[in-house]
């Protein structure tokens, strides 16, 4: 195979686009990818004060490197997780990458500073671990945007996190899932501005980035992510994808271009501040407070049990 | 050949792979999930392999979700 471009030998093929790229032109590929989205969709104003939820993985470390070389000076949030070595593994790699290329790195420990971890909150809460985790990310992330003074909150989500994603939302019919289900969400009170940068970069192209950039990134999975929906969905699309090159960014777009704003209308819940925290939420006491609630009510049980 | 898995991380021997797509077949493995790495380069589906290659199939899904 020979790169589109400039018929060396190619070393990835991206079908959907019919093309085929050698190393500085599949880089050179992505980077316009991520360019283009944000420009179609206005996502950054210059000046914005940027903050990118980083994990240890590809797609948070490869955006980071993308943003950095499209010019954009953006600080990371690392949220501690307290996942054993997982956790401390990716940590490790999120800061050598920081450290390497002088970015700042805020870190944030939960069992630290909210007592309690993701599998504590799991078993405490019956919630599946990738709930708790996903719930404890966004208030944690959006709470130092927040605090910190940043316009923005970037997030690593790729084609297939979102295509799968509005898979399953469609699957379930969650309107209110489908009606937020958007590549930027504006601030609102308490709420930062949400962008997500890498929506038509695909999870093997931002994976190809990260190790063709000689970026060292978290290759093993998640201990708690052992039979995730959203990740068995990816794999069926992915079926779907090897038959019909283009599917997944079909579904994604055709919704995002076309169906999204049938879901908006109307849905959106009023929300109110927690009346333990103060973070926006549609009920009393916001879904934070609760997982932690009852995960530190669990442990202070198992302790003098 | 030899072929390293990943998630968690695991070595297997194969014989007589003769391309990329022949061993993605053999593992029943779609090329869209995964990378595939010889040393520090990656291959595409039509790339010939010998027997004494090593080879890295590095899952691209990751991630979770609620």
């Amino acid at each position: 195979m020979k790169c589109r471009v400039c018929r060396e030998k190619a070393v990835i093929q991206v079908r959907r686009h019919n093309a085929n790229f050698c190393r500085p032109h599949f880089i050179d590929h992505v980077r316009r990818q991520v360019e283009r989205t944000i420009a179609d969709y206005r996502m950054i104003r210059s000046g914005d004060r940027l903050l990118l939820g980083v994990s240890g993985g590809k797609d948070s470390l490869a955006l980071w490197d993308i943003l950095t070389e499209l010019g954009y000076r953006v600080d990371g949030v690392y949220l501690h997780l307290g996942i054993g070595d997982y956790s401390s593994d990716s940590l490790r790699l999120s800061q050598a990458f920081a450290a390497e290329r002088d970015l700042h790195l805020r870190v944030v420990d939960l069992p630290e500073e909210y007592g309690f971890s993701v599998p504590e909150a799991a078993r405490a809460s019956r919630r599946n671990a990738c709930s708790a985790c996903g719930l404890s990310k966004r208030y944690i992330l959006n709470r130092v945007a927040v605090d910190g003074g940043y316009d923005t909150l970037v997030m690593g989500h790729n084609l297939d996190d979102e295509a799968a994603t509005l898979f399953s939302n469609v699957l379930q019919w969650n309107l209110e899932y489908l009606a937020r289900q958007h590549p930027v969400l504006p601030a609102s009170d308490g709420l930062a501005k949400k962008i997500k940068p890498l929506i038509r970069v695909a999870e093997r192209e931002t994976a190809a980035y990260a190790v063709l950039s000689g970026i060292e990134y978290e290759v093993e999975e998640c201990p708690m992510v052992a039979g995730n929906t959203i990740n068995r969905y990816k794999e069926w699309l992915n079926r779907l994808e090897e038959e019909s090159p283009g599917i997944k960014a079909q579904f994604l777009k055709g919704f995002l271009d076309r169906g999204s704003k049938a879901f908006r209308d109307g849905t959106a819940p009023e929300l109110v501040p927690c009346e333990t925290c103060g973070s926006p939420t549609t009920g009393k006491v916001c879904a934070f407070c609760r997982l932690r609630d009852v995960t530190v009510v669990d442990l202070r049980r198992r302790e003098s049990a | 050949m030899k072929v390293i898995l990943r998630q968690p991380r695991r070595e297997i021997e194969l014989e007589g792979v003769r391309r990329v797509s022949d061993l993605l077949r053999r593992l029943d493995v779609v090329a869209e999930s995964v990378l595939v790495i010889r040393g520090d380069e990656l291959l595409t589906v039509d790339e010939p392999l010998a027997e004494d290659d090593v080879v890295e199939l590095r899952p691209v899904i990751s991630g979770g979700g609620s």
